[in-house]
């Protein structure tokens, strides 16, 4: 009886159903899109913002701090790392995490026409062969990958021709006249050598004022053969939680079982200690810009997704509120009938909710669908990649349709409620 | 005891005495009219008796129980045992079936009966459409539905407002020979009516005018049977 009765609204009032089904996946569908990125963005962000280079930075244990703001001149012991010890950065315990490093040396040398320039020595595309038998090919060709070259290529370490080639900033080759493929002859602090220029870049910075050579050419230029001033590790990190920003501060003050799992984790804090525990005398930090930025805008996302979710929400309650009293008005004689042969309230309002939340499972399974498809555009649209499904979002989405549609239904079943048959029946005579 | 019995009934609307001052009784298998001008009251009595609403002012006792005190949720149950209710527009679900229609009334009395409706449907000469939607019955035919439906459940009274108000006098008559087959079952039955000759086949009738008890008359020659002889010379004219 109670199934036939469902039946035949259902089926009498197809099109008020069927409209508020659309309502209620239209909330749905935004509600599991907004909560499937949502769940899904903080690697996808990681990945991202890899890209604008490098999240942790390897520096001296005597910093160089003093170095760069004063520029202290002279070889104290403790002031570069040593060249020797960068491949073991690839066998630390999150070595599958670190997609990416380079080393770097600066100094100063002098330039046919008298100016001073800083040429910077790093990797371009460093071959490696690892421990593990891979093979890595790291340097700033992918860790600046946002230069753009104006002139000639990047520097190709393997196929290097001339012993001393380097890459030259714009802003300096167009202050000189230098094109690709011209020489220019540079003085360094210990040697002078003629550097075969291969590129111009555009990196829009103080690099463009700059002239970038391979490592052991720098340091033949300075005299610090085999030695770095820092590193630039990119690696994929878990986004940091308490317990890792109690262990950056002081990796002692965990216990056991916590630097265990501190240990274990991805951690920014975690990989850089492990960074220190191979680079001798070095100090590993995370990038604080990089870091914050890249929380702030995940916390800025994240807080625009639950808005529009709540606003999307809100919509679908106030929609259905008003399809569903529309839809107890227009059987108000048929419910005073029900009351007036003896059912009770309960049994009324059962029936009306019963139809209404089949609708809405209905409405809630095609909205999880068609949300879980508008995810996948903003993935590929926003992050260039697919939203995976988290288990999660089913619950939470079926959660929130039970309360929207709950919410919306209060004020018609409070109708319902106050409705008395003598009103309803005995009208219109 | 009477089964029904109303004492010193006020129903008051603002300024508008609805019903001033109504009392009456109704014996066990009593087949009482109640006429009166529009307006006069009678829905509003009706109303009170059916436990669908609660007088101002006064007791109505149904089998001894006070029914102007009860709350809402024992009126539903007052009104499902013991009440059968017939109205003027019939009232049927629109998209269930004849038979669905009076399973209807014991589904929410207790547990449909498919055979027991379809014998209800029988008694009031309708077993053939038992599958008919309302909208595939005559104005005549939906009533007597509501008629097997208002029966189903053994009420102890039925009560129908102005159950010949929408049916021709085919139609009318049918409905007034099964209320005369109820009342040799000794069903009581209340009917409200504009209609004389609907008034006249009860054993009472009683008038209202203005919410008040206007008078009472007793049907001496009573036989149940309706008398169309002033209507059939009328109609020509008509
Ligand atoms: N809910 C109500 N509110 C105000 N006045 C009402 C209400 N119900 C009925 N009335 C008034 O009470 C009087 C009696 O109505 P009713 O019992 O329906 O008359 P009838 O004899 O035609 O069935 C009428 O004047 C009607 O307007
Ligand atoms: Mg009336």
């Amino acid at each position: 009886m109670f199934l036939r009765m469902i039946r035949g609204t259902l089926l009498r009032q197809w099109k008020k159903m069927l409209m508020i089904a659309f309502t209620i996946a239209l909330g749905a569908s935004l509600a599991s899109a907004m909560l499937s990125v949502m769940l899904d963005v903080g690697d996808k962000m990681n990945q991202e913002l890899k890209t604008y280079g490098a999240n942790i930075t390897v520096v001296p244990k005597a910093s160089s701090v003093l170095n760069d703001l004063y520029d202290v001149e002279g070889d104290t012991s403790g002031t570069y790392l040593r060249e020797d010890e960068l491949g073991k950065i690839k066998t630390i315990f999150w070595a599958f995490n670190i997609v990416d490093y380079a080393p770097f040396v600066s100094t100063q040398a002098d330039l046919p026409d008298g100016s001073e320039v800083k040429l910077t020595g790093s990797w371009f595309n460093h071959h490696m062969e690892l421990p593990t038998g891979e093979t890595l090919d790291a340097g700033i060709c992918s860790m600046r990958s946002w230069w753009e070259i104006t002139d000639g290529t990047w520097l190709d370490e393997q196929t290097m021709t001339e012993e001393h080639s380097a890459m030259i900033g714009a802003a300096l080759a167009e202050r000189l006249g230098i094109h690709a493929g011209d020489t220019l002859h540079v003085d360094g602090t210990e040697a002078a050598l003629d550097l075969h220029i291969v590129g111009v870049y555009d990196a829009g910075g103080d690099e463009d004022e700059q002239i970038y050579a391979p490592l052991h050419t720098t340091q033949t230029l300075a005299g610090l053969d085999g030695k770095i001033d820092s590193i630039e590790v990119s690696a994929l990190t878990t986004p940091d939680n308490e317990l890792a920003e109690r262990a950056a501060k002081d990796p002692s003050s965990l216990t056991v079982s916590q630097y265990e799992i501190w240990y274990c984790t991805a951690y920014a804090s975690s990989i850089c200690y492990q960074i220190q525990e191979v680079i001798t005398d070095s100090v590993a930090a995370p990038v604080r810009q990089v870091a914050d930025s890249e929380g702030a805008i995940l916390e800025k996302t994240q807080l625009l997704m639950i808005l529009i979710t709540i606003l999307s929400l809100i919509g679908a309650a106030l929609g259905i509120c008003n399809l569903v009293t529309a839809s107890v008005m227009e059987r108000s004689s048929e419910i005073g009938l029900m009351k007036a042969i003896g059912a009770q309230n309960g049994a009324v309002s059962g029936l009306v909710l019963t139809e209404i939340f089949l609708t809405a499972i209905f409405g809630g399974v095609l909205g999880f669908f068609a949300g879980f498809g508008f995810a996948q555009i903003i993935g590929h649209t926003v992050f260039g990649s697919a939203i995976s499904l988290k288990p999660m979002v089913i619950p939470i989405t079926a959660v929130l349709v039970v309360l929207v549609t709950l919410a919306g239904s209060i004020p018609a079943i409070r109708m319902l409620l106050r409705l008395r048959p003598a009103e309803v029946l005995h009208g219109g005579h | 005891m009477s089964l029904l019995e109303l004492r010193n009934i006020y129903k008051i609307y603002g300024d508008l005495h609805a019903l001033d001052d109504v009392s009456l009784t109704v014996e066990k298998g009593e087949w009482v009219s109640i006429m009166g001008p529009s307006g006069s009251g009678k829905s509003t009595m009706m109303n009170i008796i059916g436990c669908m609403d609660k007088p101002t002012k006064g007791e109505v006792l149904l089998d001894g129980v006070n029914i102007a005190k009860e709350s809402a949720k024992n009126l539903t149950g007052i009104r499902r045992d013991k009440i059968g209710l017939i109205f003027q527009q019939f009232h049927l679900v629109n998209y269930l079936t004849a038979v669905e229609n009076v399973m209807l009334a014991q589904y929410y009395h207790s547990m449909p009966d498919e055979k027991e409706a379809l014998e209800a449907l029988d008694r009031v000469g309708l077993a053939d459409r038992a599958k008919h939607l309302p909208s595939q019955l005559s104005g005549g035919e939906q009533q007597r539905v509501c008629v097997a439906r208002a029966l189903i459940n053994y009420p102890e009274i039925i009560l129908a407002d102005e159950p010949t108000g929408n049916l021709d006098e085919a139609n009318e008559e049918i409905v007034v020979d099964l209320f005369h087959k109820l009342h040799n079952e000794g069903t009581t039955l209340i009917v409200v009516t504009h209609d004389p000759e609907v008034a006249e086949v009860a054993q009472r009738t009683l008038v209202l005018r203005n919410g008040k008890l206007h008078k009472e008359v007793i049907n001496q020659n009573f036989t149940g049977k309706i008398q169309f002889e002033d209507r059939q010379e009328v109609q020509p004219h008509a």
